[in-house]
This record gives C-alpha cells, structure tokens and sequence, in this order.
C-alpha cells in the first residue's frame, strides 16, 4: 500500500503562481482537477492513451495523468483554462467552433492542447503530420476529419497574424 | 450535396451556425459529470469480480470499514429485493431483478468485472485502498463466452430460471428446461421454399462478428445526494435523464417525483450511457453517510463492465436469378445478450434484409446470455452485425454472377411502398438515390491505383424513431426566446432543435437560447439515442412554434380587435390583418413581443408529443483498402459515406455524425474486439489495447448527402447518427476480397488473421 504524504507545491499555472496542498499519491491530473478544480483538465484513461488530460509543462506536451503532482514544484504548467484571454478566444479554439471540430466536446481540451504544442513547433503542417501529431488524442465523435480542418484553419490564421 | 426538387427553401435550416455549448467546451468551462463538486463530498468506488462466473459465499467488509476514512460499504444485500418486470429505456428495455443485480451483484458474479461491494470515503486514493481490504470468498463455476457454445444443452447456465421466451410461431425451441436461451423471435414473409426453388444460385456463409464498445472517452459517472427529507438528487452524464431518474426510483423503491436527475454535459455515449451503472450505488452510499457521493468509473471498468454490443454468430443464405434478383433469404442471428438477456437482435433482425426488397424471407433470432458484461445499445444497435453478415452475401453473389456491386443493389432496392420483413409498407425512402449517387461519384468512378489494392461497398438501413419528447419556450419581450429541453445534447442536438424551432417561427437561429434542464423543470424526454432526438425532438420543437406563433397571432387580434382568424403570421415571422375600423395592420415578431407587457404578459408554452413514426434511413459506403502482405496491415486509402438524410438541419453536424459512424464501423472492421483469456478474463481492458481509430489510422472521410424529405416530418427530417455505422465492416470485408481475393468471415480483420490467410498460399 503506497503511503500517503501531504505536499505543498508552487508553481505557476497559467500564468499565476499558485501554492497548493497534494497528496502525494496525486498524479497531475488529480491535482489540476481535485485541488485546483481547473475541470478542463479530462480523465478518459488515466493511463496515457486517450489524450484527453493533455497539458503543457514546461513547454512540452504531456498527458496529465503520467506525471505526479510531485514533479511540478517549480514549473510551469498550461492548461485548456489558459489558451483563452481577455481579448477573446485563441484561433485554435475559435477555429474548433467555426469547423465544427467537436461534438460532446471532452476530448476537446487534450486535443486544443496538443495542437497548441504542434503550432508551437510546426507552424505550417501537413495533414498528414497534423494527423500523425494528434494520433495521441482518442476522439470518438468526430472521425478526426473537423478537427484537422479546424488545426489547418488555425495554423493559417496564426501565420498571417505573425506576418 | 444531392437535393431533391421537393426540397422547400429554408431560412434557418440549412444553415451552420456556432453551437450554442461551443464555447464552454473550447474553454474547459463545460461541467460533465465527473466535474460536479459538492460541499463534503465523499468518493465511492466499486470493487470487481475477478473470475468469469462465481458463486459469492461470503464478503466481510469490516477491515475495509475500519480504514480511517472510510465512511460506508455496500453491497446488493443493501438494496430493496426486486421482483421481475419490464422498465421501459427508450432504447431497449430492462429487468428491475437483473439491472440491479447487474449494479451489484446477487449471489453470483457473472462476468470478469462485475461489481461486488461499493466504498465511500473522504478521499478517493483512500476508497481504492479500501477495496483491496475487502474479503470475497468466490466458489468458481464453469463459464461460458462465446454465444454458439452457450446455447448448447451442456454449457453452463447462468440463471437457474431462465426459460426461452418463445416469440416465434411454428418454431421448436424447448422452453420447459434450463437454458440461456432468452428468447427466440422469428420474422418471415412469402415463402422462402418456393423462393430458393426459383433461384439460379444459392450461397450460404456463416460470420461471426467480435464484442465491440462504444469506447466513449468519457468514463461513466454519478454523483448523488440523499437528502435528510428523502429527496433524492443525482448529477450524471447520461443520454436519458428520465431513464435515469426511472432506473434509479425502481432500484431505490422510491417515487419518481422524489428523485431530481440533472443531467449533466456527457462526453459522448453512443447508446452505452442509458442503463444506469454507478447512480444507484452512489445513492445508497449518499443514504448511510448523510454525504453526497461522487463516483466515476476507471477505464478498465469501463470496458469490464459497461455495454459492449453482443458478439454474434449469423448464418446468411441467400439465392438469386441469373440475373441478379434476390428470390430468397433464410437468416439466423445468434447474438450474446452478456450476462443478462437483452441484447439487440431484436433490432439486428428487422434490419437484417432491410436494404432489399427480397419478396421470400425469413429470419430467426435468439438471445442468448453469456459470461461477458451485459451489453448496452451501440449506434443503430443490432443492425452492424446482422447487414454485414447479408452485404457480404449479397457481393459474393455479385461477383459469382459478374454483376457490379452496386447494380444488384440497384436491381433490388426497396422504395416506397415495398414492406419490410415484417411485412409492412415503407414510406418515401431514399434507398435509390443512395445507390444513385455512389453509382454516379467521383470516387466509385475513380480507378484503383497499385498491387494488393481493392474496393468494396456495401448498403446499411437504420428506421430513425420517434419517441417522447417535451420542449417549453418562454418568448420574452425583447424577442429572444428562450428553449427548454428535455432531450440532453449528446453532439448538437441544442442547436439542430433550436433551429428547426427558429425556422418554424420565422426569427433568427440567433435570437432562440436553447437549454437542456433537469428532470424537475421539463416535461417527460424519452433519451437521447436511436437517431430520434433531431427527428422527434425537433418536430416537437417544430410544434412549439406552430402554438407560439398561434398565441401571437391572438395577441394581435386583440390588439386589432378582431377575431384571430383574420390574422395571418408568415413565415418572415410578420403578422398581418385589418383592425376593427378596416385600416390594414402588422407587426413584426419584435413588435409584437415588445406589446407583451400590456397585453397579457410573456408567452410561454410547452409541447408535449410521442411520435410513433419513423424516419427510415439508407446509407451507402464505398471502402478502397490497400493490404501490405509482409505485415497483414491494412490501409484505408479513400472512404466515401453517402447517406439519405431526409433534410440535414445543420449540414456540418450530419457531415460530423457520418464521419464519426463511419470511423467507428472502421474500428470494428479493422482493429477493435474484446480479448477473453482462457479464464473468460477481459484481457484488453484499454485504450492501449482496445484499438481505436486514431487519426492518422484514417484518410478523410468523404460525405455525399442525399436529402430525400422524410414524408413523416414537417422538415423531412430522417434522424442521421445511426446507419453510417453499417456498412463499413462489410464494405471493407469487401474492398479486402477484391485486393487480395479472400472473403473473410469474422470481423475485425486484424492483421493476424490477413497473415494468417495470406502465409500458407505463398
């Protein structure tokens, strides 16, 4: 029976520093949704395969519920509830909306997620590396056809606002 | 798009407007079940039977129980008896006795994975921890998985007093002694001696398809609350929260109205999210705590435990003229209901031969339990199994007669006024101009490129139902309307129903806020499922603003002084007449809203309708596959789903609803199936192993809609989400018989079984 520890963490999520109380059985995920309440965050598999809870830390992709909350002290961490500001919502997002790239939608956080993380390294795709990128979300809706218009439409929209 | 003439130009429908929970579910803001926090909250977990039928002698939970911070342990012991009987779901029915066995089980565990004993605790690492300090001591029985071996006279049985339900006249199923056989129905019409006399060739082929799972991403979930006044509230994601609320009254033996379900956003459910797994149980533990309890489901339990569709065994034999007139088919449909009866061949056999009009025919089904999970619906459940079974007949007969797959189709396809197997006559139907369009596509008319490449087609039939529903609208003063739904939005239903409400009131989709509400604030909502909600909910939507514009039309009157039948509301939503001194009058929508505070106040109305209809549906796939001989892999190189819509409200949606059937029929004809051990253990209980498509497993789905009008609703609305899962395991089966020229019987065609084919010839 693993023991359990109560841990104070700080780090920063999107964008603010916070400090918070874990178990220290919590994985990420756990933490994000249970002491954080940030909901964006899915569980579909808790074993790595579905996507759905896909963060970044650190500027790298990672699905939530394979990190421990341990891991995190003094990291950055970007959620679904980050991608949004004040000004409105991000292209990707907006881009899903208009597409129709979702339908019940709880895959949408890991897979708004991921694809922030392939615009951040590939700002110009092919499908067919959209396609291979994404290959760790699971999405059983959509047939994956809408969200992949919805990621070219993004990566179009954020080239043209960095020219 | 194919349109027909009839087709009447819409304002609204049509049209792709933003969905209205769009913006909650891009910003993480969209509460589904698992979401619901509640002060003083506690966790429940489910403990599960490791073996695939045991007897439980003994459960002694006070090690558990004396865990610091575990609040309270239950098992079925803890729930009122059950007697015998019949609850309606909407889509399917249930036992009382067994679905609360099912939730925990009686004296004996049935498959790997059944729930033995439920924990509540402050914290959920602590309710897992618990579970492990649970004792069960187990007597192992012999199991049976597979539906053949179960309907044999020596396999074990799994309920000492189950008999066959005999539907079927002029059969002999032994229904006086111990069996698994639930229930044997037949359909048959003309007469299939004197059709198999008349035939050129005949072909008979035996299939057998895998247990496939809806594989929503969203475990199951509930949360209750059993008030100190016996008030009952539970939070779920569910596609029926009346059929929850239903559920959950009769294992409770509490009344209806004292349990509210509020239904939360659900993350897919595909037929699996009707019966009730964790709502029940979280109530019991919410009882004897004075807590709410929140519950959700690991993965593995998931797939260990909630409805997968039956594994089946089906024996198709039909015969044709030279020419390729289907004179006869005799059907046989063995599908593995799981460990209580009700698995879907009800369903599997009245859509079976649907996609012919085949003037001989009969066809049998049985129901059979099995030591698997107890199935659950799953997208036009019954008809993937049973329309792939005869769609691949029917190619073989092609191909033996050397006729082009989708010209005996055409030879053969049902229209107006054909009956169907059980003899009654089809309204307008689409079937024709399905095969039409496949027939004239850029890709059926495309050329196959490279070696071990290969193109199949087959046709899928679903009936769309009907159902009630319950919608309420408030039209405020300003002009918005604000929309009430009973039907929860399991992928657009918000918007599809607000749309067909603003088309039928003439305003803006815009101005219409549609709401999906709990059990205690809308009228009785049959579930979301069987392609109705957009059919029987938007009709009624429909109604609703057929008794608005009624109400605004008697606004006026007064207004004008005259009789309401003087005043006329066109479609632009304008009402026109001559007021009492005979000067011509109007009123937009807004004017006249803007009258309401001194006219009588807002206008609020609720329409309350059960459809008996249908909206029979026909899809039509073209599959090309490429096969690599080295590996067994096989690649999906160009996928084509044409289907007849009726009239696609929200053509992005129907195009989403097509795609994500068709990839789900390619799942199952490729890559997904549940793996038992000699044991009868679930083996793949994961997304790691149960294989889901993912993205680059797939080319772009490409969408053709027909839009014959559904004569049976004021929008010719058909229902969409259905029949696209159909035909792709036998258009696939298909493509690979033409790329490599081996049939294959069982789905999915995994690569083993391609190697398996392919190694011993070379």
């Amino acid at each position: 029976m693993a023991t359990s520890e109560r841990l104070v963490i700080t780090s920063t999520i999107n964008g603010e520093e916070r400090t918070f109380l874990a178990d220290s059985r919590d994985s990420l995920l756990e933490a994000l949704r249970e002491r954080l309440n940030l909901k964006g965050v899915k569980e579909g598999c808790n074993n790595g395969n579905c996507g759905a809870c896909a963060v970044i830390l650190d500027g790298r992709l990672v699905n939530s519920c394979c990190v421990m909350a341990a891991e995190i002290e003094g990291s950055t961490v970007r959620t679904v509830e980050g991608l949004a500001t004040p000004e409105g919502l991000a292209p990707l997002q907006q881009c899903f909306l208009e597409e129709a790239a979702l339908q019940c939608g709880i895959c949408t956080p890991g897979f708004l997620m991921s694809s922030t993380a392939l615009l951040a390294e590939n700002p110009a795709p092919t499908d067919d590396e959209v396609r291979f990128w994404l290959a760790g979300n699971l999405c059983r809706c959509t047939g994956y056809d809408k969200i992949i218009l919805a990621v070219q439409a993004a990566a179009e929209q954020m080239r043209t606002l960095k020219k | 798009m194919v349109a027909t003439p009839e087709k009447p130009v819409y304002k609204v429908i049509g049209t792709r407007p933003i969905r209205p929970d769009g913006v909650d579910k891009v910003t993480g803001r969209a509460a589904y079940g698992a979401d619901i926090v509640l002060e003083g909250m506690l966790f429940g977990s489910i403990l599960r039977a490791p073996h695939a039928h045991a007897r439980i002698v003994r459960i002694d939970s006070s090690k558990a129980l004396a865990l610091p911070g575990v609040k309270a342990i239950v098992t079925n012991a803890d729930f009122p008896r059950q007697e015998s009987g019949t609850l309606d779901l909407g889509e399917g029915t249930a036992n009382p006795k067994w679905l609360v066995d099912n939730v925990l089980a009686g004296d004996k565990t049935l498959y790997h994975g059944h729930a033995v004993a439920a924990v509540a605790a402050i914290d959920w690492h602590i309710a897992e921890e618990a579970l492990a300090l649970i004792e069960v001591e187990y007597e192992v029985l012999p199991f049976v998985i597979d539906v053949k071996e179960a309907m044999l006279g020596t396999a074990p049985i799994l309920h000492s007093d189950l008999r066959t339900n005999v539907r079927a006249r002029g059969v002999d199923t032994p229904t006086d002694r111990e069996t698994n056989i639930a229930m044997h129905m037949r359909v048959e019409k003309g007469d299939i001696a004197a059709g198999f006399a008349e035939a050129d060739i005949v072909i008979e082929r035996e299939f057998t398809t895998s247990q496939f799972h809806q594989g929503y991403i969203e475990p199951q979930n509930g949360t209750a609350y059993w008030n100190q006044d016996g008030q009952i509230t539970v939070w779920t994601s569910t596609q029926g929260s009346f059929a929850v609320r239903e559920q959950v009254a009769t294992l409770l033996q509490q009344p209806v109205a004292r349990i509210k379900v509020v239904p939360m956003e659900i993350g897919g459910g595909f037929g699996g999210k009707i019966p009730v797994y964790l709502e029940p149980v979280a109530a019991l533990l919410s009882k004897q705590t004075g807590r709410p309890v929140k519950m959700w489901m690991p993965r593995e339990a998931v797939f260990q435990a909630t409805g997968p569709t039956a594994a089946t065994w089906n024996r198709v034999k039909i015969g044709a003229k030279k020419d390729g007139t289907l004179v006869a088919a005799d059907v046989e449909l063995c599908y593995a209901a799981g460990a209580y009866p009700g698995s879907a061949v009800g369903a599997g056999v009245m859509c079976a031969l649907a996609p012919y009009n085949l003037a001989n025919q009969r066809i049998d089904g049985f129901d059979v339990v099995t030591n698997t999970p107890k199935t659950a619906a799953y997208r036009a459940p019954g008809a993937p199994a049973s329309e792939y079974a005869v769609e691949s007949v029917v190619d073989e007969i092609a191909r033996a007669l050397d006729i082009d797959p989708m010209v005996i189709r055409e030879k053969n396809a049902p229209e107006e006024g054909t009956t169907n197997s059980a003899g009654a006559p089809l309204p307008r139907i689409g079937a024709k101009a399905v095969i039409t369009a496949i027939r004239e596509s850029a890709h059926y008319n495309s050329e196959l490129q490279g070696e071990d490449t290969g193109r199949g087609v087959a046709l899928g039939f679903w009936f769309n139902g009907g159902m009630e529903s319950t919608s309420s609208a408030t039209v405020n003063p300003d002009g918005s309307v604000s929309l009430i739904l009973g039907s929860v939005d399991i992928g657009g239903t918000r918007a599809s129903l607000a749309m067909q409400l603003a088309e039928s009131l003439g305003v803006p989709y815009e101005q219409i806020k549609p709401q999906v509400t709990d059990t205690d604030s809308v009228g009785y909502t049959a579930v979301t499922g069987g392609s109705r909600t957009t059919f029987a909910g938007g009709w009624v939507a429909y109604e609703l603003g057929q008794e608005i514009r009624k109400r605004l039309v008697e606004r006026a009157a007064r207004i004008w002084g005259v009789d309401a039948s003087t005043v006329t509301y066109s479609n632009d939503a304008v009402i026109t007449g001559t007021d009492k001194d005979g000067k011509a009058q109007q009123f937009t929508f807004d004017e006249i809203c803007k009258r309401f505070p001194t006219t009588g106040g807002h206008v609020a109305v609720t329409v309350s309708s059960r459809k008996n209809t249908t909206g029979p549906a026909y899809a039509g796939h073209i599959a090309d596959v490429k096969v690599d001989r080295d590996t067994g892999k096989v690649t999906v190189l160009r996928y084509t789903a044409v289907q007849d819509v009726g009239t696609a409200i929200h053509p992005a949606y129907v195009e989403g609803q097509i795609q994500g059937g068709a990839v789900q029929g390619i799942g199952m004809a490729l890559q997904e199936e549940y793996w038992y051990d000699d044991q009868g253990r679930l083996r793949n209980g994961s997304f790691l192993d149960y294989r889901m498509p993912v993205a680059n497993d797939l080319p772009p789905i490409e969408v053709i809609l027909v839009e014959v009008p559904n004569p049976g609703h004021p929008y010719g609305v058909r229902g969409v989400g259905e029949a696209p899962i159909v035909p792709p395991m036998a258009a696939i089966r298909n493509a690979l018989r033409d790329a490599i020229g081996v049939n294959f019987y069982h789905t999915p065609v995994t690569p083993t079984r391609i190697l398996d084919e392919l190694l011993p010839r070379e």
